[in-house]
């Protein structure tokens, strides 16, 4: 009982803050912030970063960090916009074959911090450097732009009626299980059940849900299961709650790290090909900061830089929290550089405020 | 002992935490001159005491009195204990490691001239402390080249360097090699007669009774007992009557055994030949050399050794866990000889469980709730298809929290608020999950109280009539000799002696845990 009050608490805050920072906004932008095209867009800003969010979260709670993500999302987004552009691969392996060298790289350096020992900081940081020649070189400072196809993945809608017909199965899920559940979980199963195709009619009333966000959302339920309820998942927080306890227990140590690792490349992969798709092409400096932006959505989420703690639902509500920042400040037309200024507030504060929380425990 | 004024003094004192009530009322007073020794099992509110006189617990946060030489007194820190003259030597040493022992002695009270340190008066003032607690070592040593027992003296010279008064010790023998336990004792014994007031917690009776001069019991926050304490007989304070205050009840304190049925005809579960190991600091050295055991379906064998004999390194390298080169063959039940496993994994797919002797950093992940901990080990067993079960998971949990009465009773709670001997069954529910068929136990019992410690021991015996083969390491002699069917000793590293359960007597374990330091008197003085 005690840790779901806990973390309902966490969230309560943290739904709080973002209601604040809504209303806020809104109220300085006469509405415009809370229109149906305007969250339709912040909900596309945000789904490049919180795909790397909810991979970060579980890197960081097996007590790791993965500063290389952004690197390697703009030079995964542009090796595949290469390959479906000057070697005119089709789509679905162009993809594939980004996802799996990211997969393949993540190994690499999840390999180097399990069996040689060298801090994760370390070889992510060599990584992302790496990564951000490798880009430069690879394309000559030139921007790339993708054939038109590959631009789907970014810039689409779910038509309005696959949509609600897709929420509607959603919400009847959710509240098949609300029905079977107690307690909290059955309040957070219905919250979910009323969620689903409300968020749809608020995209429908634009253009419908975009693409990117509905891959944010399938990627984001898998890892919350991978999380949550998978072997894998659970060793990932042991490792990072207490790693000495997690090797007397048995647990591999060195493959769940690059397991992580693996995930979180993979996950890079995905993130370049949408990042390339929404802005329409593959820039020299695609991706650059992301890692940060990752890191501090996932912390402000909740998660625990000492490791063994923290949630991808969390880490997505951090990413909105961020997002929204960035959004109505354009909005305000506020000059750029509040926006970098208010965000590491806002991440110190949210720290704060969490610290705060746990020594009232 | 004196009827010295009260130095130190609580007077109804209640402190609650959200939902519990730790201290209920609780008065005592410590004597300049005396020790007075605190007991209680874990959970009855020692730790919150503790806390509170140390200042860590701020005087606004509970009500009650706290008087030092009469006069009441309002700690916000530790500071202001510090200026009361009040030092808390924690279970948990507060050194740092890589600093020397003059730079930690002196630590928080640095001496600047100019605004520079001043190391020369640092290091006059640091060297009267050592000197103070008979610590003859070079004070620019690092910590960390120091054991366990020269840690503790490094830090009580830092209690002394700060003209403490009133010395709180919790739990200081915990880790300490039996050596060092008498160099402690003396220490306190001779700061008392110096007029030092000593408050010694502990968990290890023998220790009380060798140097308390009053004993107050605490359970369920509340003093029940204080009692004078005299050596010989006619003494107000008894073990027995300490005991029954402790648990509220009469318990018998030592395990013992009852008749098992041990079939040493039939081919044993566990058997280990040439088993060595490298010593992993001095790879020269052999911390194993060559030792041959056989255990038995349901055999309880004791391992006995003096402190860094190779006990605790004989269960981990057997279970997978050594950090250095391990030889030998090993067998479990009819399988074939094999290696040394190289991982716990390995151990465990071949159905050895190690509870390893210090449950918090090994055995425990603090901030997972107990179902987490209890499953760690067997996630897989109940994701057949990749995704867990939870309902199975669950209910498996749930029985064997049940099984093994695991206070309280809500699956859901954070390990890290368990008591100590909740924590220790959690560890030893883990491995009953696993069902092992050779279970080891490094010291299951430290540092739990007396009525968990009856419960791990009933334990011990029911494992072993299921058929089980357990190996058991003790350094209480009597827990040790009481639960072992046979009793293997150890001595630097060599096997000595394997003592059936009637030769296994308390002189004949030490003869042979210290028959090789008598063949070979030059090791004695290295230790």
């Amino acid at each position: 009982m005690k840790r779901d009050v806990r973390w309902d608490w966490r969230t309560l805050t943290m739904l709080i803050a973002l209601a604040v920072i809504w209303i806020v906004f809104s109220a300085a932008t006469h509405g415009t912030f809370l229109s149906p095209r305007n969250l339709s867009l912040l909900a596309r800003q945000m789904s490049v970063t919180s795909v790397l969010a909810t991979g970060m979260v579980l890197v960081i709670v097996a007590g790791q960090i993965d500063l290389s993500v952004g690197a390697m999302s703009g030079l995964l987004g542009a090796l595949a916009a290469i390959a479906a552009t000057t070697f005119g691969w089709p789509l679905p392996l162009a993809f594939g074959a980004a996802i799996a060298l990211g997969a393949l790289l993540g190994a690499a350096q999840g390999s180097l911090i399990a069996y040689l020992g060298i801090p994760p900081f370390i070889v992510t940081l060599g990584g992302m450097l790496l990564f951000q020649g490798a880009l430069l070189g690879i394309t000559r400072g030139i921007t790339i732009t993708p054939p038109p196809a590959f631009l789907l993945v970014g810039q689409t809608y779910l038509p309005p009626a696959a949509g609600l017909a897709l929420s509607g199965v959603l919400a009847l899920a959710f509240a098949w299980q609300a029905v079977r559940a107690k307690g909290m979980a059955r309040v957070r199963f219905a919250v979910l059940a009323l969620l689903a195709p409300a968020f749809t009619l608020l995209m429908n009333a634009y253009e419908g849900v975009p693409v990117p966000v509905v891959i944010l959302l399938v990627l984001a339920s898998l890892l919350a299961l991978t999380a949550s309820r998978t072997p894998f998942g659970r060793h990932l927080y042991a490792v990072g709650g207490n790693r000495e306890a997690a090797f007397y227990s048995g647990i591999p140590i060195a493959k769940r790290l690059i397991g992580v690792f693996m995930l979180m490349g993979a996950l890079c992969g995905i993130a370049g090909i949408v990042l390339t798709a929404r802005v329409g092409a593959a820039t020299t400096d695609a991706g650059r900061m992301m890692e940060l932006d990752a890191i501090a959505a996932a912390v402000i989420g909740g998660t625990s830089l000492m490791g063994g703690r923290g949630s991808v639902w969390g880490a997505i509500l951090g990413a909105l929290v961020m997002a929204s920042l960035d959004n109505g400040m354009s909005l305000l037309d506020t000059e750029a550089f509040w926006q970098p200024i208010l965000k590491g507030t806002i991440l110190v504060a949210a720290v704060a405020a969490d610290m705060a929380g746990r020594r009232r425990d | 002992m004196s009827e010295g004024a009260a130095r130190l003094e609580l007077r109804d004192v209640s402190k609650t935490f959200p939902g519990v009530r730790a201290l209920d009322g609780v008065s005592f007073a410590l004597r300049a001159g005396e020790i007075h020794a605190l007991c209680g099992e874990n959970g009855a509110g020692k730790s919150t005491l503790l806390k509170i006189l140390a200042g860590i617990h701020p005087a606004d946060s509970w009500s009650g009195e706290m008087r030092v030489d009469d006069a009441i007194v309002r700690l916000h820190g530790i500071r202001d204990g510090e200026t009361h003259g009040i030092a808390l030597i924690a279970q948990e040493l507060a050194l740092v490691p890589q600093l020397s022992v003059e730079a930690n002695v002196m630590l928080g009270r640095e001496q600047a001239r100019f605004g520079l340190l001043d190391s020369h008066a640092m290091r006059t003032a640091a060297r009267a402390a050592l000197a103070r607690v008979g610590l003859d070592t070079d004070p620019a040593r690092p910590v960390q080249e120091l054991g366990i027992g020269q840690q503790q003296l490094v830090e009580i010279a830092k209690a002394m360097q700060k003209d403490a008064r009133i010395l709180v010790l919790d739990e200081p023998t915990a880790a300490l090699p039996e050596a060092d336990v008498q160099r402690l004792l003396a220490l306190l014994v001779e700061l008392r007669s110096r007029g030092t007031a000593i408050l010694y917690v502990s968990h290890r009776l023998d220790e009380v009774f060798q140097i308390a001069d009053r004993i107050t019991v605490l359970r369920d926050g509340r003093s029940v007992y204080t009692g004078d304490h005299t050596p010989g007989d006619g003494s107000p304070a008894t073990r027995e009557r300490v005991i029954a205050h402790m648990v509220g009840r009469a318990v018998s304190e030592r395990p013992v055994r009852t008749a098992r049925d041990v079939r040493p005809h039939e081919a044993p579960l566990l058997s280990l030949r040439e088993w060595s190991l490298a010593d992993p600091q001095r790879p020269w050295r052999q911390a194993l050399r060559e030792v041959r055991l056989d255990v038995h379906a349901g055999e309880v064998l004791g391992l006995a050794g003096l402190m860094g004999a190779g006990r605790t390194a004989l269960l981990a390298s057997l279970f997978g866990a050594a950090r250095s080169r391990v030889s030998g063959r090993v067998r479990i039940g009819g399988s074939p000889e094999r290696e040394p496993f190289a991982t716990p994994a390995q151990a465990l797919a071949a159905g050895v469980a190690l509870v390893s002797e210090d449950r918090r950093r090994q055995g425990l992940v603090p901030e997972g709730s107990i179902l987490d901990n209890l499953s760690l080990a067997t996630l897989a067993r109940f994701a057949p298809r990749g995704v867990l079960r939870l309902q199975a998971r669950e209910a498996a949990c749930r029985a064997q929290a049940e099984a093994l009465q695991i206070r309280p009773p809500a699956l859901e709670q954070i390990v890290m608020r368990l008591s100590g001997g909740n924590q220790q069954k959690v560890v030893l529910g883990r491995w009953l999950l696993a069902g092992p068929r050779v279970l080891l136990l490094d010291e299951p019992t430290r540092g739990i109280d007396v009525g968990a410690r009856a419960e791990i021991y009933g334990w011990i015996e029911r494992l072993s009539a299921q058929g089980l083969a357990i190996v058991l390491v003790s350094s209480d002699l009597p827990e040790l000799l009481g639960l072992s069917d046979r009793v293997a000793v150890l001595c630097e590293g060599r096997l000595t002696a394997t003592l059936a359960a009637g030769e296994a007597t308390p002189e004949a374990v030490m003869a042979a845990a210290t028959r090789n330091a008598a063949l070979n008197p030059s090791q004695e003085v290295l230790t």
